[in-house]
């Protein structure tokens, strides 16, 4: 049941986010990535990972493809892409990064699925609810909760001095 | 039940995908794009070794993924914008004042 669920949904993702690499129009590999998020955001319910999936919609499909969009349609680059070639002077070095990297990626889910890892785990219901990440985010790693903070203060910062128009 | 395997080859696959268009494509936004693609799929695997363990440090990993995804966006973008106030234009290969 759960894998007729989960084939339609990841097939969705995949095809989608061909739809980004493959789009001209850079407006269309916009919208294509919010519908890879959304459909991301499907598996983590999946996955009982309700918390994340509402974290998902709300700052990737929300806030960073707003912020996306906002700066295509300011910067107006619809024309910039209708030649669309792959770059020559690098491609065989392109080629060979992508096959070892889909060589140490297959090598690794072949160790895996050798692992005992097939049967999930009971969980309880509570898992990944707000209150169950909540509570471990302010225990276990409250140190790296206020490292994000300072973090996305610093990126705040930055980015307001980057787009500032000039220097006095 | 889906088995794990099946998560970790769409994670992969996703992955492959973001690769693939940050090696292809010219259009810097489009670049930023597929590290967005490349960032979920590392997302997808936290939380998915997370459920079949039963314990929840991946998704507090995944949260902080998606803060620096956050945070790297949006200097990213502040950064093509100063590029663009410099020479209007957001192809990569035309951006080589600092290649040696």
């Amino acid at each position: 049941m759960e894998l007729l669920i989960f084939y339609p949904l990841a097939l969705v993702s995949v095809g989608l986010a061909l739809g980004v690499v493959l789009n001209k129009n850079p407006i269309g590999s916009a919208v294509c990535l919010i519908g890879m998020m959304l459909g991301l955001a499907a598996v983590f319910v999946l996955l009982q990972a309700h918390f994340l999936a509402i974290l998902q919609i709300l700052i990737y499909a929300g806030a960073i493809m707003v912020l996306f969009m906002f700066v295509i349609m300011l910067l107006n680059l619809r024309d910039d892409d209708k030649i669309w070639k792959v770059r020559e002077r690098n491609i065989w070095l392109s080629s060979l990064t992508g096959a070892m990297m889909v060589g140490v990626l297959y090598k690794i889910i072949d160790i895996i699925a050798g692992a005992e890892f097939n049967a999930p785990a009971k969980v309880p219901d509570e898992f990944g609810t707000v209150e169950m990440v909540g509570t471990a985010l302010f225990t276990d790693f409250v140190l790296p909760f206020e490292v994000a903070s300072i973090l996305l203060l610093a990126a705040m910062v930055g980015s307001v001095v980057l787009a500032k128009s000039k220097v006095d | 039940m889906v088995p794990l395997t099946h998560y970790l080859i769409l994670s992969a696959t996703l992955f492959s995908i973001g690769v693939l268009g940050v090696l292809v494509r010219r259009n810097a936004i489009v670049v930023f794009m597929c590290i967005e693609i490349m960032l979920n799929a590392v997302n997808i695997t936290l939380i998915a070794f997370d459920r079949y363990l039963n314990q929840h440090d991946g998704q507090i990993f995944s949260f902080m993924v998606i803060c620096v995804a956050g945070a790297e966006v949006s200097v990213g973008l502040a950064i093509v914008i100063a590029l663009f106030r410099n020479k209007p234009t957001v192809n990569l290969d035309e951006l080589n004042l600092m290649k040696w």
